[in-house]
């Protein structure tokens, strides 16, 4: 699939992070802007953090209308990238159904839906009835019952694996060098400028640097003197055994903090609210797994008798309002992408092409300038979290 | 499940415990500048390793207090009360 090279002494760029932003930055490096003298260096394996670990939904059902810009750009990268990337990446867009469980849930389902609208996506309510017909399983009349939603039909799921493979492909094509087992331990500055990454696989000069490490982005900013707003916590998904057919859509409960959807191998795939304190682990806590599965079965009676086959969890870095942090940062030649928290996977497309374009002409891409890390101190906030109430 | 020592009530599961964050952060005054204001409310240092932070016994005692826990492992090295100074580390972990 990709050469595994030796780092060599210097690179224009290097990209610190070998998950799926990390490699569509260096794809979009050499592609648009042929920029190929860069590197990817990777701790552990390509794609073996949360760009392996999450549920594989892609939407742009956001509220602001920067956020709907950034994700609906990325969804649309989606929608070619097989093509693009000459690599299938399974997108099914089988509609992203979100439920409201109360009157006063519905309103704020009905405001979003109609922001989302507004912002020239598409968006439709959907009645219990037409709920029930799009997943005949679903428990109306649960604990807290469904009393309408909307749908997303353009959102659906596609295959991570696939994702960041077909970016590394592509990558390694076009020059750029895939650097595994590699880890970052400090940095070389000359005056406000890095000058070289000091690594387990050796020192490698850099003119430009890139950070795209999710969880671990404040350790890194640590060694190139900074802090960021972000704070590490757990997120869990889960699968059962495979099964045939029974869910089409992908259903998104906010109230009770649970989404499915079926796998093409017949998994259901499951999430949840992170938990809840700032972590390191890649695992979870079991009070967690158990609020998440008990809500799934609560809404989904059918499901209870089968097996969960696998658990795990990924570090998500969240920021204050729940928006991505992209851009520049006070270190002149370095650029970080994180704080996309528990939703980065939809955004792989649409962050590496707008870091790429941020990196080279050294200003943000426009998609990106509401998400800059200085936003914060002009409290220039993109509130998701408050506006859609839910994690995203 | 996970086990907290509650400094009034003992050790209970943590589905009893919320989180605060980051614990010892001093206010500042209102007369600083935006830097040092953004600092406060915004950036935390995250750390992988010993932390002191703050929960509350919410659905207990419903007391805060602050703990040092290690946020790479989840072992709790010390629980203490919000008036308390930060205690020293172990000596098993000191370095």
């Amino acid at each position: 699939m990709w050469r595994s090279p030796e780092p060599k002494r210097s690179y224009d760029v290097v990209i610190i992070g070998g998950g799926g932003h990390g490699l569509a930055t260096a794809y979009f490096l050499a592609l648009r802007h042929g920029v190929r003298n860069v590197a990817v260096l990777e701790k552990g394996w390509l794609g073996g953090g949360n760009s392996g670990r999450n549920t594989q939904v892609t939407r742009s059902n956001y509220f602001y209308p920067a956020s709907t810009r950034f994700f609906d750009h990325s969804l649309k990268l989606y929608e070619t990238l097989s093509r693009d990337l000459n690599f299938n990446i399974m997108l099914s867009q089988r509609g992203v159904v979100s439920v409201a469980s109360s009157s006063h849930e519905l309103e704020l389902a009905r405001r979003w839906a109609n922001a989302i609208y507004l912002n020239g996506i598409d968006a439709e309510m959907l009645t219990p009835a037409e709920i029930k017909r799009l997943m005949p399983d679903v428990n109306l009349q649960a604990r807290l019952p469904i009393v309408g939603g909307f749908i997303q039909r353009r959102g659906g799921i596609s295959r991570h694996d696939a994702v960041n493979w077909g970016f590394a492909r592509a990558a390694d094509a076009l020059g750029v060098d895939l650097i595994q087992g590699c880890e970052v331990k400090a940095f070389e500055c000359s005056g406000e400028r890095l000058s070289a990454v000091v690594t387990t696989r050796g020192t490698i000069g850099a003119a430009k640097v890139a950070m795209a490490v999710a969880g671990h982005s404040s350790q890194i900013a640590r060694l190139a003197g900074f802090r960021l707003p972000l704070t590490s916590m757990t997120l869990q998904a889960m699968v059962t055994e495979p099964v045939k057919p029974v869910l089409d859509t992908v259903m998104m409960s906010p109230a009770i903090h649970v989404y499915a959807s079926q796998s093409d191998r017949g998994e259901l795939v499951i999430g949840g609210g992170a938990d809840v304190y700032h972590s390191y682990i890649q695992r979870g806590s079991l009070a967690t797994t158990e609020a998440v599965v008990a809500a799934l079965i609560e809404l989904f009676p059918c499901y209870s008798r089968l097996r969960l086959m696998r658990q795990w969890g990924g570090i998500v870095d969240i920021s204050p309002d729940t928006s991505p942090i992209i851009g520049k940062t006070p270190v002149e030649n370095l650029y970080v992408s994180c704080g996309w928290g528990t939703g980065g996977y939809k955004a792989i497309p649409a962050g590496g092409d707008t870091l790429a374009h941020t990196i080279v002409n050294d200003a943000p891409h426009p998609l990106i300038e509401a998400f800059s890390l200085s936003r914060f101190s002009r409290a220039a906030l993109v509130d998701e979290g408050a506006a859609a109430g839910v994690d995203h | 499940m996970m086990q907290i020592e509650c400094p009034y009530c003992g050790k209970r599961d943590e589905t009893e415990f919320s989180y605060g964050g980051e614990a010892h952060l001093v206010r500042p005054g209102p007369d600083v500048d935006d830097r040092t204001w953004t600092e406060y409310l915004f950036f935390r240092d995250n750390t992988k390793g010993v932390h002191a932070e703050r929960w509350r016994h919410s659905r207990g005692c419903g007391q805060w207090f602050n703990a040092l826990r290690d946020t790479a492992t989840h072992r709790f090295l010390a629980v203490y009360r919000l008036t308390d100074e930060r205690p020293p580390l172990p000596t098993d972990l000191q370095r």
